[in-house]
């Protein structure tokens, strides 16, 4: 992949524009915006997440918010049950370096085994089976009376990450930024190697791909594991943001908001995903301010999205 | 109107507003409303929004601005509401959420904030008990009394045997612990339908394999329309009483079953037919600019803020010294549409309850008539383990 | 037993209102190849025209008659405005393109008819409960809808094999470009063929309305389980749309009604009843996940 160097030109300046977000919202009054951004940077570390499925791999995965409720859920759980643990387990279930890799893990292995399943299938059946194993795990949490059901759970304090104090929206903004930096590098690096050339030719032709003697189910898998591991972070960072989790994040309206993120952003182009993530916040935003209708206005702008901006905002980016 | 005597007229108002304006200028006090206007529980939110809105035009809240937002039932949507409102605007004072699920989110962010919460409707458990706070009040009921007021009214109306049933999510278990710890018969049987669920025949079908005294459900707003209606089609309306609390059926999901509502014994903390003036005009305003009748919601809205009104005319209208804030809070020197109100030691209310019957007017209209008190100076459950 | 018969008589009307739903949905898939998530909306569109005429008119007939004309134009509009763009697009773009459809629907309708659900009964000559065995009264509404889903399906079964427009659809559903080349003039069957998806979405939004709540987000509900019946079914086959209906409308009202008694012989009753409504909210979704292990193309496959 190259990019253009009017996109370079916009990615340095956006990192730019993100790295001096607090300052910018202190100087105008508006600190509420670095919530905002770091809503953002976690949504887009979602996206760019099903990116490597659904524009890298080929896979439309309709059941994503599975993985980001599963790790937001790993960790408020474990968060949940600290105190009835003994030392040293009390600690360390609140501790981000202990659970933020199990929001990755748990997540991932659960993609395993029902990526296994749902990759038995392709096309249509697999946007459809996708949906309903994310939609068996909505009802799984709303049925679980222990951590709050459809009520969700409430985090009381953040994962603890030493140097840094639990209520610092600042400091957390940061920590977002940095998750999602490393995400789209490690993003980049796959992409770039022998295992996403192949999910590349996946894509285009999976027939090919097995003429050439490559089985294309473990390349696919693996692409599942991984970007369901990375939304399983996304979810971690998420239910820290808010301090909770709910239902709602598995619900698949959410699939399909995450959906909407990588074509909005550009399908496929990786770094899109993050712009297609921070278009989708701040318009959220603007518009639910401005209207208790906005959706009205939401509808229309996907559909143009759709039927006029097949490239996304990057491929807008980068001219012809 | 002309330019000339429209600048008249604008100057003759400000001479004349003059004094007011100047104050509201001097303390625009902002209340944060954030509320479900979207969605299928978005008429709940609506009611509370209007209501409030009205209480403003008619000069209950002197100097005080609403902020109205949408969360959307969205716990994490409100949280940015809150969040953004608490950063930008300082806001002190919130209040409007209907869900329990989104009040549990909010209400961690506004009180470590040293902010102000006041409950139009969602009074979750968890917050009455030991999560009661200081700047934390409920005006409307703590969730589980509306379940209690059932049992206590399936109690009076005779009934040994009832079948309970409630949606599988928390306020729907805690709506059948409620009604099963005042209740005192024997429990027929007890289903758990789905949140998403709108068809209700195979449950229909248990009801009358289990032929019980009565049956109680709680299905707020449109779930609770399509139960009655298949109840009543079910040919169970006339041979099985049910007994419901409020949330189950409102002046507006009494508009939509219409006739199979007769025979439904519900109960509740207000009515729009309560003799005291306060209620009377309430309706009659409330009917004349919104040209619908109020639901509970609406007077709940109501009340929330005469009560605001009333701390802060005690204080000044200034909500900033949360103390002060409290001692005018907490002697509730207002006139509710509900009559008697009071705070108990957790700052939930004190109330009487009624049992309601829809019945039809002479109007040919349905409309709920109160039919006498089931509960008196009820407080709640869990006040006893809040030590504030 | 008398309670398993009514139980029965449930899964049957649930299925044949899915049938309904899924009929339209899968030809619309079948034959343009589009999925179109606003099939819901019309549901909706024909449950809101129909309750608002009746209480207009205080006749259940002209209600249902506007519940699907409105439902068969609206339909047929959004046909020629947006979705006709979207049957050479992969199914990714047109996912998209109609859940935005769907908050523009929602948001338009909750702009119109308020948020307060809005409900007509049914008429009095459907009314009450009749005993189809003594013992057990069933309500003569649900059988009417029951005894119209089977007309449906017959007629549905006639149109498609014994018409020269069901000829063209069936040769459609196989060999989509070889009938353009034929000279039949696509786009009108397209248009006719839509207009009939959305007539039967409309018809069973009319119907459910004097059962349900008829309230914004009500064609959401039903969507999703009407795409498992199509997907179960087998995509683009009325057959499959039947069998996997009647599947899902069985398996769904069975496991609701008998699994938290069943669960209870074995656990104490709180956890039973939790246990039972988790596992039969989910019950539709694990066959889905079965039939796809066990025949990834669905029951009844359309492209053999």
């Amino acid at each position: 992949m190259r990019e253009s160097s009017r996109q370079i030109f916009v990615l340095v300046a956006s990192f730019a524009l993100l790295a001096a977000l607090p300052w910018i919202a202190g100087a105008v009054g508006r600190p509420d915006l670095v919530t905002l951004g770091s809503q953002a940077c976690v949504m887009a570390i979602a996206a760019a997440s099903l990116d490597l499925l659904m524009g890298r791999t080929g896979l439309p995965s309709f059941g994503h918010a599975a993985w980001l409720g599963l790790g937001a859920y790993t960790v408020g759980i474990l968060a949940f049950h600290a105190r009835d643990l003994g030392p040293p387990w009390d600690q360390w279930a609140v501790q981000a370096w202990a659970v933020w890799p199990l929001a990755v893990l748990v997540p991932a292995a659960l993609a395993a085994v029902i990526g296994a399943l749902c990759l038995r299938t392709s096309g249509i059946s697999f946007i459809m089976i996708t949906l309903a194993f994310a939609q068996m795990f909505f009802f799984l949490f709303v049925a679980l009376k222990t951590y709050g059901g459809d009520d969700g759970l409430t985090l009381r304090r953040r994962s603890t990450i030493p140097g840094i104090a639990p209520r610092d929206d600042v400091a957390f903004f940061y920590v977002c930024l940095a998750a999602l930096v490393l995400v789209l590098l490690l993003l980049r690096r796959v992409a770039a190697s022998r295992f996403g050339t192949v999910l590349d030719g996946i894509r285009q032709n999976e027939r090919r791909m097995m003429a050439i003697g490559l089985s294309p189910f473990p390349y696919k898998l693996a692409a599942f594991v991984l970007s369901a591991g990375i939304a399983g972070l996304a979810g971690a960072l998420h239910v820290n943001l808010f301090r909770f989790a709910s239902p709602d994040l598995l619900h698949w309206t959410m699939s399909g908001e995450l959906m909407v993120m990588v074509v909005l952003g550009g399908l496929g182009s990786l770094w899109g995903a993050m712009f297609g993530a921070a278009a989708m916040v701040v318009l959220h935003a603007v518009l639910a301010q401005w209207t208790e209708h906005w959706q009205i206005v939401l509808g229309p702008i996907l559909v143009a999205v759709v039927l006029l901006a097949r490239r996304g905002l990057w491929g807008a980016l980068g001219g012809k | 109107m002309s330019t000339i005597t429209r600048r008249a007229a604008l100057a003759a108002a400000a001479t004349l507003a003059a004094p007011s304006i100047l104050r509201a200028q001097a303390a625009p006090l902002k209340i944060g409303l954030v509320t479900t206007l979207s969605g299928p529980g978005g008429y709940l939110g609506a009611d509370i929004r209007d209501a409030m809105q009205l209480a403003v035009e008619q000069g209950a809240l002197p100097g005080v601005q609403l902020l109205v937002e949408d969360d959307g039932l969205k716990p994490a949507q409100a949280k940015q509401i809150v969040d953004r409102w608490l950063k930008t605007e300082k806001l002190k004072l919130f209040t409007g959420v209907v869900f329990s699920n989104v009040m549990e989110a909010i209400a961690p962010d506004v009180l470590e904030e040293g902010a102000i919460y006041v409950s139009p409707n969602a009074g979750p458990s968890s917050l009455a008990g030991k999560g009661c706070h200081r700047n934390y009040y409920v005006v409307s009921w703590q969730n589980d009394t509306l379940h209690e007021s059932a049992g206590e009214n399936a109690n009076r109306l005779g009934h040994k045997k009832v079948f309970v049933l409630a949606p599988n999510y928390p306020a729907g278990r805690d709506a059948i612990t409620g009604f099963k710890r005042f209740f005192k018969g024997e429990i027929a049987g007890e289903i758990y339908t789905r949140l998403d669920q709108t068809d209700y025949a195979a449950e229909m079908a248990q009801i009358r394999a289990a032929n019980p005294d009565a049956v109680f459900q709680f299905h707020p707003g449109g779930l609770g329309i399509a139960f009655i209606r298949q109840y009543q089609q079910a040919g169970l309306g006339g041979k099985i009483p049910m007994v419901v609390s409020s949330p189950s059926l409102d002046s507006t999901t009494l508009n939509a079953v219409g006739d199979a509502a007769l025979g439904i014994e519900v109960s509740a903390q207000w009515n729009s037919d309560f003799d005291n003036p306060v209620s009377k005009k309430f309706v009659a305003d409330f009917q004349a600019k919104y040209n619908r009748m109020p639901t509970y919601y609406a007077s709940q809205g109501f009340d929330t803020a005469l009560a605001i009104a009333a701390a802060l005319k005690g204080t000044g209208g200034k909500a900033d010294d949360t103390e002060a804030f409290r001692r005018e809070m907490l002697k509730a020197n207002f006139q509710a549409t509900r009559g008697k109100f009071k705070f108990g030691p957790n700052q939930h209310p004190v109330q009487d309850w009624y049992a309601i019957r829809p019945e039809r007017g002479a109007d040919g209209k349905l409309f709920l008539k109160t039919q006498g008190r089931v509960l008196a100076d009820r407080g709640d459950a869990y006040s006893d383990q809040c030590k504030i | 037993m008398t309670l398993l018969l009514e139980q029965l008589l449930n899964g049957l009307q649930f299925g044949v209102m899915l049938f309904l739903m899924a009929a339209g949905l899968t030809l619309v898939f079948g034959i343009m190849g589009l999925i179109n998530l606003a099939h819901g909306s019309l549901y909706m569109i024909g449950a809101y025209a129909a309750a608002w005429a009746t209480l207009q008119t205080g006749s259940f007939l002209l209600g249902l008659l506007a519940g699907l004309s409105a439902a068969a134009v609206l339909g047929m509009a959004l046909e020629a405005a947006i979705l006709r763009r979207l049957y050479a697009r992969d199914h990714l773009d047109q996912v998209l393109a109609t859940f935005g459809v769907i908050l523009f629907c929602n948001e338009a309708v909750a702009m119109i008819f308020g948020r307060q659900p809005l409900m007509a009964g049914p008429p009095p000559w459907l009314s009450g409960a009749v005993e189809i065995v003594p013992g057990v009264p069933y309500p003569v509404y649900r059988l009417a809808i029951i005894a119209t889903g089977l007309l449906v399906a017959a007629g549905l079964y006639v149109l498609i094999s014994r018409t020269r427009i069901g000829m063209l659809v069936r040769a459609g559903a196989t060999h989509r470009e070889l009938v353009g080349a034929l000279g039949v003039r696509i786009g009108l069957l397209y248009t006719a063929v839509f207009g009939l998806g959305a007539l039967l979405a409309g018809l069973a939004g009319a119907l459910t309305g004097p059962l349900l709540a008829v309230q914004v987000g009500m064609g959401e509900r039903i969507l999703i389980t009407t795409f498992v019946v199509i997907v179960i079914g087998g995509l683009g086959s009325i057959r499959g749309a039947l069998a996997g209906a009647m599947l899902v409308g069985m398996v769904d009202t069975l496991t609701r009604g008998f699994l938290p008694a069943t669960l209870r012989a074995v656990l104490p009753a709180s956890e039973a009843d939790a246990l039972g409504a988790g596992l039969s909210s989910m019950a539709v979704f694990i066959l889905m996940a079965i039939v796809l292990l066990w025949r990834p193309r669905g029951l009844f496959p359309a492209h053999a």
